[in-house]
């Protein structure tokens, strides 16, 4: 065991340019979670295959997982944090609540990611189009129709705004 | 009434727990604080049972806060499982409040000398007739609930209820909706740090040798830890770790041998294995029988199965030496109380040095790796006393080390008369038990208990009574009116895989096995599949489940289409919880599809219509993927499909579209939601399978792969 301190790093995350200590090949996954306290990005298999821990590189859903801190030294990262509020909520999470298209939650956060992502490209997308979309984000717990439900519910209401 | 009778009548879980305070405590702040032995696991039940103490109690739901189970300051409800919560700490929680309410107006009643009936109770205001008014709150008391539970007061009649039967929203997903931590992998506390393990190569394997100096050189790590073939690491960060067990998982050496069976050939291997064979249920027919004119008999198959929830199992633990040894552990165990009895098992510690708490998980669907990683926590934590440890598994070691459900094989046969109608049936199964729970074993129950110094495997499970909803046998006992029938269990005594508990357990494939073999007499007779049941079915409720869903998928109307078809599965849940009658359609060209999923329920009175509808659903789409994608493989040495693509399930381009009728409760009590559409939907989509190309599928899971398997040469 050295004392040695681990290289400074910078991201910007959620519109925030944070600096963090940790090797260039950490993961991003573990710099939101434990360096900076954003727990809504979840681990879920740390091989890039379940979607669990989606975060939206300059707009794109990417896993977070298999991204090393090197890779987004000069991007924009989005976490579902930076989606909305607990008061203003993204409409995505707001129609997931209204729904109740959840049971266990965990794989919620990389879902609603990569939702707001579809929802952004294509603001009237049919089921189809949302199942596409959301085929990297893996659910155990079979809340998939209500998911799709959900972002359906969500693209209409921000078509009607 | 005596007491003997009182004692008999109360819920068991309060027989258990009688002290009132135990379960509930009225705060002045106007909060209703409930502590429930029950945990949550993905399925919603800390609402449902908030929604019936709020009922009882008459306060609005909001009011209620549903404590974490923990030990010492819960009632002790054993595990969490069998879609029993309802049953057993709902009907506790009913006359705990019931009581309570009770005690509160009788404190207003004396006070204002007016008889207790007088009184209304509205959001915990109590008004007397004269217009005087006090709450809950303003009485608040921990005194007045220090008392055992009576019996004595009369919970209100379900034709009252507002709140039971409400879809009230569930209270946990606003928190992890917005993010705000409530999983056990995002515990915080200051100086936490982070611990990995280095599970063995391969089953059985033994370590030869590890040089840990490499591992100990990394900056920011704080421990390696070796105990017989146990391995683990502590560092301060997370990547750290990380990379740590990748380093001393390079610089160890094992001895490894073959120690699993065939997998090409692993209905052979169950059916060959050593095993105890029991009669679990036998009737012979009354008076003469029948004389057969046909015989027939079929075996069905179904794979290992894996837990994969989508967040691994994660646990914390915190030892600390300054007055002897304590140890804290948050884990999303099932049952808190059996897990710290087999952690002091395990630490050799008594149990009032050990704490656990319940924190929430990824979806549980059995016994999974949470009391494993329990352990994993703690054995890190012992090294570094005074400072929390946090262990995650790795996919490849959830995947690969958790509990499975067990492989096995079904064999039925059965006499027929000349309509076709069943005069003896003889149901036979092989495979490993599903009840390896801390507790339920003889040497302790956790993986790395396994995995130390002088540590003893797990032995094969045992096989629960059928009185308590049976194991290998769950669903085994047809529910049909045969006159006759024998149902025998081969418990295998040996284990190549860990085997326990998976929702449903048997009921999987015995339903599967019955279902397929009720449509394949039917269609040796000539005779409709739903008119076939029917004509053996005398139970109404289960009838009527039928006939709902029947009605509902257009049974009657349907158009037969090439490599299209449609297939019934029914049966009541552990033959004494809910109903459950699953109409599939599937398209079967290149692969099979599940294109959607009729499902008629009668669980009797529902608590939370949404909660139970999310449920019965989500319990449909997980069996779909098991029925149609799901098998542990494995070589000789190890299981192999440790990543999302050796062990693939369904996405959402591949959920059926799913319609869930809930039949009224019609003044039944209520019965678990959780585990009742399993058995049928597998059966169903077998007999869609059947009726889309004439191929009768027997083994799961239904790759185009087993279809061809099945064909006839």
């Amino acid at each position: 065991m050295t004392d040695t301190l681990p290289p400074r790093s910078t991201v910007l995350v959620n519109g925030r340019r944070e600096e963090v200590r940790t090797e260039p090949d950490t993961a991003l996954l573990y710099v939101l979670r434990n360096h900076l306290g954003l727990k809504g990005t979840r681990f879920g298999c740390g091989l890039g295959s379940c979607g669990s821990c989606f975060v939206l590189l300059d707009g794109e859903p990417a896993y977070s997982c298999d991204t090393p801190m090197w890779a987004v030294a000069d991007r924009e990262v989005t976490t579902v944090e930076g989606l909305g509020t607990p008061e203003r909520p993204h409409p995505v999470a707001r129609a997931i609540v209204d729904g109740q298209a959840a049971q266990c939650g965990y794989c919620i956060s990389g879902i609603v990611i990569a939702a707001a992502a579809l929802l952004a490209d294509n603001d009237d997308p049919t089921e189809a189009d949302v199942r596409a979309a959301l085929d990297r984000n893996l659910c155990r717990c079979g809340a998939h129709n209500r998911i799709v439900r959900a972002v359906l519910a969500a693209a209409a209401e921000a078509r009607a705004k | 009434m005596t007491i003997h009778d009182v004692e008999r009548d109360l819920p068991l879980s309060l027989q258990a727990n009688p002290r009132l305070a135990d379960w509930l405590s009225i705060l002045p702040s106007g909060v209703v604080e409930v502590r429930s032995g029950k945990v949550e696991l993905g399925q919603g039940v800390l609402t449902a049972l908030a929604q019936i103490a709020a009922e009882e109690l008459d306060v609005d739901v909001a009011r209620i806060r549903m404590t974490a189970a923990a030990t010492g300051t819960s009632p002790d409800e054993g595990y969490t499982a069998g879609s029993l919560s309802i049953q057993h700490s709902g009907a506790a929680l009913r006359q705990v409040s019931a009581e309570a309410r009770e005690i509160y107006l009788s404190v207003a009643a004396a006070y204002w000398q007016v008889s207790v009936d007088s009184l209304v109770v509205d959001d915990g205001m109590i008004a007397a007739p004269d217009g005087r008014t006090t709450t809950y709150w303003d009485l608040a008391d921990d005194l007045l609930l220090d008392r055992p539970v009576t019996g004595e007061t009369e919970p209100k009649p379900t034709s009252s209820y507002h709140v039971v039967g409400a879809s009230v929203p569930r209270i946990d997903l606003p928190d992890k909706l917005a993010s705000r931590p409530r999983y056990a992998h995002d515990l915080a506390f200051a100086g936490k740090l982070f611990g990995r393990i280095v599970r063995p190569p391969s089953r059985g394997a033994r370590l030869l040798d590890v040089d840990t100096e490499p591992t100990r050189a990394l900056a920011g790590v704080t421990a390696v830890v070796r105990d017989g073939n146990f391995l683990g690491v502590v560092a301060e960060r997370e990547e750290v770790a990380l990379a740590a067990a990748d380093r001393l998982r390079a610089d160890a050496t094992w001895h490894q041998h073959p120690t699993l069976p065939d997998e090409d050939d692993l209905a052979g291997f169950l059916t060959s294995a050593p095993a105890e064979t029991s009669i679990l249920a036998e009737v012979h027919a009354d008076g003469v029988p029948g004389s057969a004119v046909n015989s027939y008999e079929s075996s069905y198959h179904r794979p290992y199965l894996a837990h994969a929830a989508m967040g691994p199992s994660s646990a914390t633990a915190l030892a600390s030496n300054a007055d002897g040894v304590r140890l804290d552990v948050w884990t999303h165990s099932q049952g808190v109380y059996r897990l710290r009895r087999e952690l002091a098992r395990a630490l050799e510690l008594t149990k009032e040095q050990i704490t656990v708490r319940h924190v929430e998980g990824s979806g549980c669907y059995g016994h999974n790796g949470a009391d494993d990683v329990a352990l994993d926590a703690a054995l890190l934590a012992l090294a570094v006393p005074g400072q929390p440890v946090q262990v995650v598994w790795s996919r490849p070691d959830e995947l690969g080390w958790a509990p499975y459900g067990p492989a096995a094989v079904v064999r039925i046969a059965a006499d027929v008369d000349a309509d076709g109608g069943v005069l003896s049936w003889r149901h036979e199964i092989w495979g490993n038990g599903h009840a390896t729970r801390p507790g339920f074993t003889r040497a302790v129950g956790l993986l790395a208990a396994t995995e130390r110094d002088g540590g003893e495997e797990i032995e094969a499970a045992g096989e629960p009574s059928l009185a308590h909803g049976g194991g290998a046998g769950r669903n085994s006992v047809p529910g049909y009116a045969f006159p006759a029938y024998r149902v025998v269990n081969n418990r295998l005594t040996v284990m190549p895989l860990r085997t326990s508990a998976l929702r449903s357990l048997g009921g999987f494939v015995n339903v599967f096995a019955i279902e397929s073999f009720m449509d394949e007499l039917a269609t040796a007779a000539g005779r409709d599949p739903v008119e076939y049941r029917l004509a053996h079915l005398s139970d109404p409720r289960g009838r009527a489940v039928i006939e709902a869903v029947v009605r509902k998928s257009g049974w009657a109307k349907w158009s037969a289409a090439d490599s299209v078809g449609h297939g019934i599965g029914y049966a009541r849940y552990k033959n004494s919880s809910a109903y459950c009658a699953v109409v599939a359609e599937v398209e079967a060209i290149d692969e099979v599809r599940v294109r959607r999923l009729t499902i008629a329920v009668d669980a009797g009175l529902i608590i939370n219509p949404d909660g139970a509808e999310n449920q019965i659903e989500g319990g449909a789409i997980q069996a779909t993927s098991w029925a149609c994608k799901e098998r542990v493989r494995f070589n000789d040495l190890t299981v192999t499909s440790d990543t999302w693509e050796s062990y693939s399930i369904l996405r959402f381009s591949e959920v059926p579209t799913v319609d869930v009728e809930l039949l009224p409760g019609d003044g039944n009590p209520p019965l678990g939601v959780g585990e009742a559409a399993q058995g049928p939907t597998g059966a169903a989509i077998g007999n869609a399978i059947c009726d889309a190309l004439g191929v009768r599928v027997r083994t799961m899971p239904f790759t185009r792969e087993q279809i061809v398997t099945a064909m006839p040469d």
